[in-house]
Parts: C-alpha cells; structure tokens; sequence
C-alpha cells in the first residue's frame, strides 16, 4: 500500500479530528512546546549574539559551545533529563533550547560581523551611541541573516519535539511513538505528515516575516 | 568505582553488541551517509556554480528537504525499506548533502577570478583547474560544512532507536529503561557526544593539514562565509 493511502486514511478518519488524542489537541501542544522553547534559545542567543557581533569579540569561544551544543544528542539528553528530573515540560525544555540556542548564537553573531563597516563609522562619527548603532544601524542590515537563524532553530525545534512524546507528553509525536507501539502504520505516517507540514508552515512565516520586517533597502542586496 | 565501571560499560545481551561494538556501529550509521552526501553534493554544487540559475531553486528545494523532520522521514522509508539500518541513513544522507550544497557553492564562488585566469593563463584545463584550484581553495568551507552534517548526523542516529532498535547507541536510552539502569542513558549521552566531538576535532585537523597556506589565527574569519550558511 501506498504511504499516500494512509496519510489519506488517516485524515479522513473523524475520530482523529476530536478529543484529548484529536489533532487540534496534539497541534496545539505542539505548537506551544515550540513557541516556549524558541522564545527562551532565543532570549539566550539573541542578546548575547548581538552583542559579541557588535564588539566582534569572542567569536571563539561562541563556536566552542556551538559545538558543544550541537554534540550533545537531543534525544539522548532529553531520555537523561527525565531520568535527572522526573517527567514534566522541564526535561523537554532542556534538549530543546540546547538543540536551538547554537544556530542562533553563531548565525547573530555572524550577521553582525558581516555589516559593512563604513555606515557603522558613520553613524558613529554622527555621534551615535553604542546601543544606538547596535539597533538602529547594524541590526536591520542583519536582520535577513539572524531570521534565518531563528528559522533554522524553530524548524529543528518543530521537528525534534516529536521525540517528547517518548517521555509521555504529547504534541504530534504522540501520534508516532503511539503508531509504532500499535504497529499502527496509518497512525505514524499521519503523524509524520503533520510534523513536515507544520516544519513546512514555520518556514513560510519566516518567509512572510522576513518580507515584512526587512527593509526594502536592505533585501535589494 | 571499579562495580560502576563494570555496570557503566556493561551491555545488555540483547544489544548484540560490545560499547566497541556499538561505537563502531554508530559511527558506521553516522558517517556513510555523509560521505554519501558529500559525493552527491559535490558534482550538484558545480553545476550550481557553472549555471548560476540552477542555485535559487536547488536552495529552494534544500531548505524544504532539511525541514522534513528526521522521524517522519524514518517512518516513511520504513515502507519501503523496512526497520533497517538504511532506513536511518537515507534522511541523514539527504540532511547532509542539504547542509554541504551551499557550503560548497560559496567556497567554490570564493575563488577569486585572478586566481582562475591566472590558473587559465597558465594551461590547467576546466577539470584540472577544478580540481587543483578551486577544490583546494574551497576547503575550509567545504570543512566547515563537513563539520556541522557530521556532527548533527552523529546525533541523529539516535533517533532511530525509536524505529526498531536502530539507533547504535540511542538504543542504550531505551535498555536503561526497561532494565531500569539509568547509567546506561549516561553512557549513550556522554559517549555520543564524545564522538561528535573527536569526530570534529579530526576534521578541524583535516582542514590545517590541507591547506598549510592558511595562517592558522585567521582561520576561523576566512570560513565566516560558510558559516553561516552551515550554521543550521
């Protein structure tokens, strides 16, 4: 049979449409574990990106723990965590934000590098303050390139918090984990698609929001 | 202590496998589908750089391939590769080829067109100057991109654990559990990541050792480009 003949089975099925196992419900959850675990990689890896990219220090030590960061297995993280920590948001938290915090931190300090010098020189010769130029000079020139780090950590946010659902949570992953115990293959398939479509929607909203937060002057280059 | 030990490197019997044993399998798993990506990526990445139209769609259709989750794409080839070890590495050779195709490109675009005119004037013909000059020059980009394929590829695997026990030694998380031997989820953690890093630290060597003209202060500025692009 064919993998497109379950993913139709699976939707057409109105008893996967309701309820606490509905796909609203599991969506929702889904959404939400990915939106919290953005904004905290985000709080973390934002400021300190801009701020090393704007003095261009410490550019070492930020690929370092990108590193390190990317080596440790998500998934093996997240089954030590609920070991550690016991079964809750906190150990998928964890995995998570580790998994999203290194392309940000390297991709913003990366973009500030990458802003030309002289309307930074410029700007600070007009007298500019330093928190001034950060903002109002060097992060808009930036901005396409730290979107496109936040869009690559929320699609590996989306994509990894599947495996919360190994540690009795829910989110979309229910749907897989479950599928797969219950050799329920319509079950997993249709879980995998709504996993790759929501990865998919996340990439166009950046797309949107970069159409609209970008400055025209800017995205011309 | 030397009880913990014992336990720590202790696998259970229906792994089948030594902590050896396992290393190697996982590095196995890891590593072929990057190699696999490499040769895929290197031949698309020249035609991306000879007709320059060819490079927004191929990104285009890159950025999609990377954001198909590593689990939905394993549950899917299972219908047509069972739960088998090449049902882990397909996905990982595709994330890889989608992380080195633009690493290549901008390190092979990076080459500046003196030093190809120069290479022209002095008689290498287009496949020569492929591969003596532009590849060479490329290197520490095409490294950077290696580095991070490589390094995610390493902890991916364990995923495959949950499609049938194919995760080398993602399946220590799921023993640790039923045998309720916590030390082993240690294990899996610590010694995947250990991994990744050697892993990493020996391709940071390759790099120096293949490119003695780069000042190794400024080795990191001159793969910025890469970088960023690899930063996913």
């Amino acid at each position: 049979m064919n993998v497109l003949n379950f993913v139709n089975a699976f939707f057409s099925d109105s008893a996967h449409w309701h309820g606490y196992d509905g796909i609203p419900t599991r969506l929702g959850e889904h959404v939400r574990y990915t939106l919290e675990a953005l904004a905290l990689a985000a709080a973390i890896g934002l400021p300190v990106g801009l701020v090393t990219g704007h003095y261009g220090r410490g550019g070492n030590a930020l690929s370092l723990v990108a590193t390190a960061g990317r080596a440790l297995p998500s998934f093996g993280l997240l089954v030590l965590m609920t070991t550690l920590l016991g079964f809750g948001m906190l150990p998928v938290m964890i995995p998570l934000v580790v998994l999203a915090v290194p392309p940000i931190l390297v991709t913003t300090y990366e973009a500030m590098r990458s802003v030309d010098p002289s309307p930074v020189d410029a700007a600070r010769g007009m007298g500019m303050q330093e928190s001034r130029i950060l903002l109002q000079v060097e992060l808009p020139v930036a901005l396409p390139l730290i979107l496109s780090g936040l869009r690559s950590a929320a699609i590996q946010i989306v994509s990894t918090a599947t495996i919360a659902a190994y540690v009795s949570l829910g989110g979309l992953g229910r749907y897989i984990v479950d599928g797969l115990y219950q050799r329920n293959y319509e079950k997993v398939v249709g879980g995998a698609t709504l996993v790759a479509v929501l990865a998919l929607v996340t990439l166009a909203l950046f797309w949107a929001v970069a159409r609209v937060a970008v400055s025209p002057g800017v995205r011309r280059r | 202590m030397s009880d913990y030990l014992h336990d720590f490197f202790d696998m259970p019997s229906d792994l089948q496998h030594s902590w050896i044993g396992l290393v190697g399998l996982h590095l196995r798993e890891a590593l072929l589908p990057v190699v696999a990506g490499l040769l895929l990526a290197l031949p698309i990445a020249q035609l991306c750089v000879r007709f320059r139209w060819l490079y927004p769609p191929v990104l285009g259709i890159t950025t999609v391939l990377y954001a198909v989750p590593s689990l939905a794409f394993f549950v899917v080839l299972i219908n047509y590769t069972g739960q088998t070890e090449l049902t882990v590495m397909i996905p990982l050779a595709v994330y890889s080829l989608v992380v080195l195709v633009p690493a290549i490109v901008d390190g092979v675009r990076s080459v500046p067109p003196e030093t190809l005119s120069a290479a022209t004037a002095m008689g290498f013909g287009p496949v020569r100057r492929y591969f003596q000059v532009q590849l060479p020059i490329a290197v520490p980009a095409i490294i950077a991109g290696l580095r991070v394929a490589t390094v995610s590829s390493i902890s991916l695997v364990s995923v495959g654990m949950l499609i049938g026990n194919q995760g080398a030694l993602g399946n220590l998380l799921h023993d640790a559990q039923i045998y309720n031997r916590p030390e082993l989820t240690w294990n899996s953690v610590i010694t995947t990541a250990l991994l990744a890093i050697l892993v990493d630290a020996l391709l940071v060597l390759v790099r120096v050792l293949l490119t003695p003209w780069m000042p190794s202060g400024t080795a990191g500025r001159k793969q910025a480009p890469a970088l960023k692009d690899a930063a996913r």
